[in-house]
């Protein structure tokens, strides 16, 4: 491992959510379980990007009392591109949850690899 | 929706087997992977850091007078990289879209499943609808705040909104769709939804069109910490706001009923 | 900055107020205003590309007042002008060929609805096309993520439903995945815009800093964008995804969806990382591999098929295999050929599956190979341009399937490592591809007198099936007249096809001179 594995413990542990999302996605069969594991995973990924703004010893970036100093404030950007990703993520949940929904009422069952069968049967 | 039988669940079995290998391969690859990566990194919270660069430095010393917010986050999703969070009002009216194309119901569908008719619904709880009527009130109205102040302390459309949404379920839940529907029906949302992502675009795109050809843009910037500063900022953040609101309450009401 | 130089921003920007305003629309309204949007995106970006052409030279358009690392850019040259034009023509003529299946499957409370998703689509093309910036284009492939399977689970029936459901599992692994190497970049370089990443990227590379995560960065991109454009081991998602999908949905999906997350890939190597990078980190060789197995295995897989949507789905599997070989290959030439086997499946695959349609149409809507017997008599034009098509595939001269084929056999003899399997593997596959065509193209053009019973050849897999008893319908087959439209749309693909195989030369100028200034 390369050196800097114990400062960069926000990062590690993003990079540990990351594999219990991932793993969650892969081996559950219920779907509702795989799209928990999608939402672990990409918050982990926000919670990994997030953090690449922070500075020690740092204030929000809110202008207080006309203070235009950069070393005063942490970094702005990532959390301005967590914000667009958090929405991204809601819009993609809303959407798979919608289609298990649909599933659900076609074929009475939310496991992949019955409603995969049943599906070809339908062909 | 038939049951599968004793042999084609053995089928299934063995093919699952060596997908969990698989699957546990490809996982711990993953890991360690990330592992290794995540420790070549640069030190976390360091001010040499990488990303500290001239980029940063721009926004924060020049933020407020080339935007005219307080709040530098605001500034720059709603003024220095609009074009990312057009995308991202796009995606929700996308998610929005679909999900109102699988679930929505014929009308007499969603009356059968609108809480009148159900034998409990939450606004038939006591409790429940005698703080919902105290808090109701306080969560719209604190969401109003926090998108009009998006530009001057932290919040913006995004969190006002979804605070809104969140304001509007509950008085959904304790108050029941037919007294819900006479101020947030269908046609109302289609409005609001249509009208607010059109003003967006429109004032985007009059930024995007001097911006791009280099015109000089006739919007006033204000005096910073009032609440008309920041030039549009305000009045995208406004529409922002009531996408947000209105998408949330109504994927709410597309998985509950079926249809606002 | 003159008039002109506007077409990205405006064309991006039509787009998805057609989009926006689909939302209410009934059916009628919502289809004028999307094949309006997108006759004025071909005609823009036409225009476009007879300025640029001239001029030779690529422009950056900033997106509000603020200059590059601190705000957003487009920037668009030849090839990116080219590319739209043909995405733009090709979703304008798949719709119009499909719209009568449109009304067809999917409920009329929909139909507003699925033309919102293609104009939401067609503008997630462009941007991807045109930007400059990594985290627009990250946004941008959600909203081409979330538009194609909606497009996809339009139809609404069981097969469809799951389809999407897995496409959606797999395109946002690969999001994600894409989304982690945003970040890492970011936190090495503190750069978004990929220009100014490139800068820097120089900087580290001559210090040999963190070269761990930048090999990790271009792996996730690659392994991430071969997910979502169906490279071989990650291609499960698209058989039963283009296969179920209504045929216009279909079209787009094979001809241009795949390609948007192809030319991205080319843009961050050109533009973020730079030729020499890719080289030095053999990715391009990992590409190459998979681009030759996907070749083979696609072709096998569509041997196997009783369906002809399905055949075409792994025809594509096939087709995206070749372009990535021609990456693979590491030169110059290779990414023209891969380039220009973009441009000829894109004009290719839509008309396939639309003249499928047509058939399946004068055989009571059946997908089996075996029941579009003769069907080449009932509609002529369908039974034409499926011809066309199959040739252009296969790779027979006069087509553009020759030219792409002919490119990159050529391109691979400028790399001697890698030229004998590729030459192989060419070969074989062009065999396969006759294997399977063929047989449809008989079945189609064979006469109704001709009964099973002659021994007489269906599809490939049908002559390992045991013969089945005639079946009697108890009716006579549909004889159903194609609309105008279809016709002229039809004709439209064909002399496309022939155009783009005869005069290919000034098309691969533009290519040429447009990845110089990418």
């Amino acid at each position: 491992m390369g050196g800097n594995f114990f400062t960069n413990y926000v990062e590690i542990s993003a990079v540990v959510l990351f594999c219990i999302g991932f793993s969650t996605l892969l081996f559950h069969q219920n779907l509702l379980k795989k799209i928990i594991g999608f939402n672990i995973m990409d918050t982990a990924i926000y919670l990994f990007l997030a953090a690449k703004g922070y500075i020690a010893d740092s204030d929000p970036a809110i202008i207080v009392d006309g203070i235009l100093d950069a070393g005063r404030y942490v970094n702005p950007l990532p959390g301005a591109l967590v914000l667009t990703g958090i929405v991204v993520s809601v819009s993609v949940t809303a959407f798979s949850l919608a289609l298990v929904l649909r599933l659900y009422e076609k074929y009475g069952t939310m496991h992949m690899d019955e409603i995969l069968y049943l599906s070809r049967e339908d062909r | 929706m038939r049951r599968l039988s004793e042999n084609e669940f053995r089928i299934i079995r063995r093919f699952r087997r060596l997908y969990a290998v698989v699957a546990a391969l490809v996982c711990l690859m993953m890991i360690s992977l990330l592992f290794l990566t995540v420790s070549n990194l640069p030190i976390f919270g360091e001010e040499s850091n990488p990303a500290n660069n001239e980029v940063v430095e721009r926004y924060l010393e020049k933020g407020l007078e080339e935007t005219g917010a307080v709040n530098i986050t605001a500034g720059i999703i709603l003024d220095y990289r609009a074009f990312d969070t057009f995308g991202e009002s796009t995606v929700l009216f996308l998610a929005v879209a679909a999900v109102w194309m699988l679930l929505k119901k014929e009308e007499k569908e969603i009356r059968v499943l609108m809480e009148e008719t159900l034998t409990y619904a939450p606004k038939e709880d006591v409790i429940f609808r005698t703080v919902a009527r105290f808090l109701t009130p306080c969560i719209l109205l604190f969401g109003i705040y926090i998108i009009l102040n998006g530009h001057l302390s932290p919040g913006g459309g995004f969190s006002g909104g979804a605070v809104m949404g969140s304001g509007l379920i509950l008085y959904n839940l304790s108050n029941g769709t037919a007294r819900t529907r006479r101020f947030l029906n269908e046609k109302v949302f289609t409005r609001v939804v249509m009208g607010a992502l059109f003003f967006y675009a429109l004032a985007k795109s009059y930024s995007f069109f001097t911006g791009g050809n280099h015109l000089e843009s006739l919007i006033p910037l204000g005096t910073p910490g009032s609440i008309f500063s920041g030039g549009l900022i305000l009045p995208l953040n406004i529409a922002v706001g009531l996408v947000v609101a209105c998408t949330g309450y109504g994927i709410y009401a597309l998985f509950a009923r079926g249809g606002l | 900055m003159q008039l002109i130089q506007n077409i990205p921003f405006i064309s991006i920007m039509l787009s998805i107020l057609a989009g926006v305003f689909c939302f209410a629309s009934k059916a009628k309204l919502a289809e004028r205003l999307t094949l309006g949007a997108l006759a004025a995106i071909t005609l823009m970006s036409a225009a476009l590309l007879a300025e640029l052409w001239q001029t030779g030279e690529s422009f950056i358009f900033s997106m509000g007042h603020f200059p590059a690392p601190w705000g957003n850019e487009l920037r668009a040259g030849v090839f990116e002008a080219l590319m739209a034009l043909a995405f733009s023509v090709v979703m304008l003529l798949s719709l119009i060929a499909g719209r009568e299946r449109i009304y067809d499957d999917i409920a009329p409370a929909r139909q507003g609805l699925y033309f919102l998703m293609i104009n939401l689509l067609m503008s997630s093309l462009l941007a991807l096309i045109y930007t400059n910036d990594l985290f627009t284009a990250y946004v941008f492939v959600e909203i081409n993520t979330l538009a194609a399977c909606a497009i996809v689970a339009s139809k609404d029936t069981g097969e469809t439903i799951t389809a999407t459901i897995r496409y959606l599992i797999m395109s946002l692994l690969g999001s994600g995945m894409l989304l982690i190497a945003i970040s890492l970049i970011y936190s090495v370089t503190g750069h978004l815009l990929m220009d100014h990443i490139r800068a820097s990227l120089e900087i580290l590379a001559a210090k040999g800093s963190y070269e761990v995560p930048l090999a990790v960065v271009i792996l996730l991109i690659s392994v991430g964008l071969a997910i979502k454009s169906a490279l071989y081991p990650f291609h499960t998602w698209l058989p039963t995804a283009h296969g179920s999908a209504t045929t216009a949905s279909s079209a787009i999906l094979s001809g241009v969806v795949l390609k948007g997350y192809v030319i991205l890939l080319l843009k961050i190597f050109y533009r973020v990382f730079g030729l020499e990078f890719i080289h030095q980190l053999q990715v391009a060789n990992l590409l190459f591999a998979f681009g030759l197995a996907g070749m083979i295995f696609g072709s096998l897989y569509a041997l196997r098929e009783h369906n002809i949507k399905r055949l075409l789905a792994y025809s594509s599997v096939a087709q995206v295999g070749y372009i990535f070989m021609g990456i693979g290959l590491s030169t110059a030439t290779g990414t023209v050929a891969a380039c220009f086997h973009i441009l000829a499946h894109a004009i290719t695959k839509p008309m396939l599956f639309c003249a499928a349609d047509g058939l399946m149409e004068t055989s009571g809507h059946s997908r089996q190979i075996h029941d579009l017997k003769s069907a080449g008599h009932k509609n002529r034009l369908a039974g034409l341009a499926f011809t066309a098509g199959s040739l252009s595939m296969i790779g027979i001269p006069l087509f553009s399937g020759f030219v792409s084929k002919f490119y990159f056999a050529t391109a691979s003899l400028e790399s001697p490592g890698k030229m004998v399997m590729t030459l192989l593997v060419l070969a074989l596959s062009t065999l396969l591809n006759a294997m399977y065509f063929v047989p449809v193209i008989v079945t189609i053009y064979a006469h109704e007198d001709e009964g099973l019973a002659q021994g007489e050849e269906l599809s490939f897999a049908d002559q390992f099936i045991p013969e089945a008893e005639p079946e009697e319908t108890g009716e006579p087959p549909l004889v159903h007249k194609s609309p105008v439209s279809y016709k002229l749309t039809m004709i439209l693909f064909i002399l496309l096809n022939i155009f783009l195989g005869c005069a290919y030369g000034p098309v691969l100028e533009i290519i040429e001179r447009g990845l110089l200034m990418f």
